[in-house]
């Protein structure tokens, strides 16, 4: 990733983002609503990044960050009505708690043993949503009765917004010294920890950041969309296509999440007319580019070449 | 700080399960001297290392830096306590650059600090220099040579300014030039004033470094001296040379096929990646004899023997009866009668001792199997009384017989026995040194042997060859061994 340095890149990706930021004078508030959904999903896929790209550990449930999220401010709206931003805080705050408490045990375990456990915490978040339908609306799902705007435009705005502070943080803390020895604890525990780094510590805050940032994506993205529901929000499906989200953008590179996450958008999008056939059409351009581009479609774009 | 720092271990003892690695220990490396702690394979030197740095928790005794007792912590605690050490097997991080690969190790243990100090880049500027990397920093790992991965290693090490400093088999895949330069670098750490330890399998290997040597066997010390000490001690010349052996050499002359062998391996060279574990390796193996090669772990038995089996790419030749063995699939060299014993022994555990023999007999018709079988249970009685046990609750010493003789239940002409002794105690090798010696009486079979056992290799060796460093460096009669080679192996 020498190629090209920190502050390019975040030059780079500023005017990209004030680029998009004008974009809602030319085209329809369909397809606003579409990236907006993207980048919050970048969002998802970025804070994932973090976690694998860098910290090494394989999170295959990062809908249940998100819908802890999702679900607590989502709950919390509907029973006592606060302002909107104190449902976010919550719905953050729950994130990291619920993130916390899975990766204090989680991270004791190695190998694949810590991507079964968060794989499980799914399944269990999943099931409780479902049997505590009093609460979180069950399988039909929890409507909102507040929203931050009913404008295109300004949900979009919000949206972008959101994802280039997210990433430019996620970014910077990848470059920065702390980015180095989670790569350190993700390739060579043993050695992390022989050169003095507690690997544990420093991979629990990787997790927190994440959550962080998963949990508050998801609880903005129900006041977008006015409703939460497994489907869209903790289901293993949505949590695999994060995952590869993140792999075909490019991983260990922050920013190549959100164009993967605009790109599976899009993509699922413009092959609609096909009916079933265009998830399995996306899925299957997924599996290419991952198998014959490993360094994603980032990697391509900057013409980057790692020995992984 | 630096004067006066020391370690010190006290009544060291780690178990794996019902195995005592190391028991006991008890030594003292004093500021700005090195210690070379010595043993051979599975002597529990390694284990030593990894229960100082917190990489394994002793069972019992004290680890002391400067007099504060650390054992039991974990490792990053330990670092900060003044230790570092310098892995055997190269571990940069292979997306980061060489400079980036220092300045890691220069970063403090901090959440809070999002920008690196600005004198760390000058910091690891000068460790670089100081190691020779300097004309590489912007380099990835994976583009630089053995020598150098090993220098980033010492790099990561001293960036951290450690008063005690554990290295492990410094020299391992180096040149003698580079092994020179090493050298200097690890006596100018001592000369700063630090504790060093040395790992390494032999005295010779360290001997011009060392201040004292403390030398290890199955977990306990069985000396400690100087160099020439420990050299000269009786124990560890029985331990490495074993003591007055008994041979029963027949002359090369004697095998009808003394001219041209069954097996001959014609300058053979094979490289992992940069590292050289074979350089231009001749030896041959008539019918019928017993050839023993004997090295070192690390010296390059191992590859000689996947090359010979065809698991490996190799340069120069290998001829079975006139025939080049090269583009043969491995499984028609085993098929054809050359078979390998692997140091794993990779049985099936979870079948009983009879299916793990049956399956290597599988293409024989069935009375022949059954009557192989009978012969293997002649040659290893214990393996009679175990047949319906699983595989995987056998000894170490029993596995080690079921897996030779799963090995003859291909009837082999050619058997290939890769470190059979490997972390068995001696009582079972006298068993299993038995069996080999009625194989050897009994049967037409070949066997090419490689052992670090000296003891083991040389009884029922006809020839014996020695493999040091990817080199064969001397051939001869067992007899002569000793007199000839024995120094060497120290």
């Amino acid at each position: 990733m020498r190629s090209f340095s920190t502050t390019r890149a975040l030059l780079f990706a500023l005017g990209v983002i004030l680029l998009a930021s004008f974009l809602p004078l030319g085209v329809s508030g369909y397809i606003l609503g579409l990236l907006t959904l993207a980048y919050y999903f970048g969002v998802f896929a970025m804070a994932w990044d973090l976690l694998f790209g860098f910290a090494g550990e394989v999170n295959f449930g990062p809908t249940f960050l998100i819908g802890t999220g999702a679900y607590t401010a989502g709950i919390l709206d509907n029973l006592y009505q606060p302002p909107i931003w104190l449902c976010l805080v919550a719905g953050a705050l729950a994130a990291v708690i619920g993130g916390v408490v899975l990766a204090l045990p989680a991270l004791r375990v190695r190998g694949p043993y810590f991507g079964l456990t968060t794989l499980v915490a799914v399944l269990m978040l999943q099931n409780f949503i479902v049997v505590a339908a009093g609460l979180t609306g069950g399988e039909i799902g929890l409507t909102v009765p507040d929203v931050i705007s009913i404008s295109d435009t300004t949900n979009y705005e919000i949206a972008l917004w959101f994802m280039a502070i997210s990433g430019a943080i996620l970014f910077s803390l990848s470059r920065s010294p702390i980015g180095l020895i989670l790569q350190a604890s993700g390739q060579d525990a043993v050695q992390a920890g022989a050169l003095g780094f507690n690997v544990t510590k420093h991979k629990l805050a990787a997790f927190i950041i994440s959550a962080f940032f998963s949990g508050l994506a998801g609880a903005l993205l129900v006041f977008y969309l006015g409703t939460a529901s497994v489907g869209t929000l903790v289901d293993i499906t949505v949590g695999v296509q994060i995952i590869i989200a993140a792999v075909l953008g490019g991983r260990r590179t922050i920013l190549g999440a959100v164009l993967g996450a605009v790109f599976l958008i899009a993509m699922s999008e413009a092959l609609r007319p096909l009916g079933d056939l265009s998830n399995f059409i996306v899925f299957a351009m997924a599996l290419i580019v991952v198998l014959l581009f490993p360094n994603g479609l980032l990697g391509l774009l900057t013409g980057t070449k790692e020995n992984t | 700080m630096a004067a006066g720092a020391h370690l010190d271990v006290k009544g060291l003892t780690k178990r794996f399960g019902g195995l005592v690695a190391v028991k006991e220990m008890a030594f003292r490396v004093r500021a700005g001297e090195i210690l070379g702690l010595i043993g051979p394979n599975g002597s529990g030197k390694s284990t030593v290392m990894k229960l100082i740095m917190g990489i394994e928790r002793p069972d019992a005794g004290s680890v002391l830096i400067n007099g504060v007792e650390v054992a039991g912590w974990p490792s990053h605690k330990i670092a900060r306590m003044g230790a570092g050490i310098v892995f055997q097997h190269s571990r940069p991080l292979h997306r980061q650059t060489v400079f980036e690969n220092i300045k890691l190790a220069l970063l403090p243990d901090k959440l809070t600090r999002l920008f690196a100090d600005p004198d760390i880049d000058e910091r690891a500027r000068a460790i670089a220099a100081r190691v020779g990397l300097s004309a590489v920093l912007d380099r990835r790992p994976a583009t630089l040579p053995f020598a150098d991965l090993r220098k980033i290693e010492i790099a990561k090490a001293i960036a951290r300014d450690p008063q005690v400093l554990l290295i492990d088999e410094p020299f391992a895949g180096l040149t003698s030039k580079e092994t020179a330069a090493f050298s200097d670098l690890i006596c100018e750490l001592r000369d700063d004033g630090r504790a060093v330890l040395l790992v390494d399998h032999n005295v010779k290997s360290v001997a011009r470094l060392v201040d004292r040597v403390l030398a290890m066997y199955v977990g306990e010390r069985i000396a400690e001296g100087t160099a020439d000490e420990v050299m000269r001690n009786e124990t560890v010349r029985r331990v490495y040379l074993g003591g007055s052996i008994e041979t029963a050499a027949r002359p090369e002359s004697s095998f009808r096929d003394s001219i041209a062998p069954f097996l001959a391996v014609g300058n053979v060279s094979v490289h992992y990646g940069k590292a050289q574990a074979l350089e231009d390796v001749s030896i041959h193996v008539h019918a019928g004899e017993f050839v023993s090669v004997v090295g070192l772990n690390g010296a390059g038995k191992t590859t000689l023997f996947n090359s010979i089996s065809g698991f490996l790419p190799y340069s120069g030749d290998i001829r079975r009866e006139g025939t080049s063995l090269r583009g043969l699939t491995p499984a028609t060299i085993a098929r054809n009668g050359i078979v390998q014993c692997p140091e794993g022994r990779e049985l099936f555990t979870d079948m009983t001792v009879r299916e793990n023999l049956d399956l290597g007999g599988q293409h024989l018709p069935p009375a022949e199997c059954a009557n192989q079988i009978g012969w293997l249970f002649d040659l290893f009685p214990i393996l009679r009384d175990r047949q319906k046990q699983t595989a995987g609750t056998l000894s170490g010493g029993e596995q080690q017989m079921l897996t030779i003789a799963r090995a003859l239940m291909m009837k082999p002409k050619l058997l290939i026995l890769d470190e059979p002794t490997l972390g068995l105690a001696p009582v079972i090798l006298e068993q299993l040194s038995k069996a080999l010696e009625r194989l050897r009486q009994t049967s037409p079979i070949s066997v090419l042997l490689g052992e670090q056992n000296v003891t083991f290799a040389l009884p029922h060796a006809d020839r014996v060859y020695v493999l040091e460093h990817a080199r064969i460096v001397w051939e001869g009669e067992p007899a002569r061994f000793a007199a000839e080679a024995g120094t060497g192996y120290l």
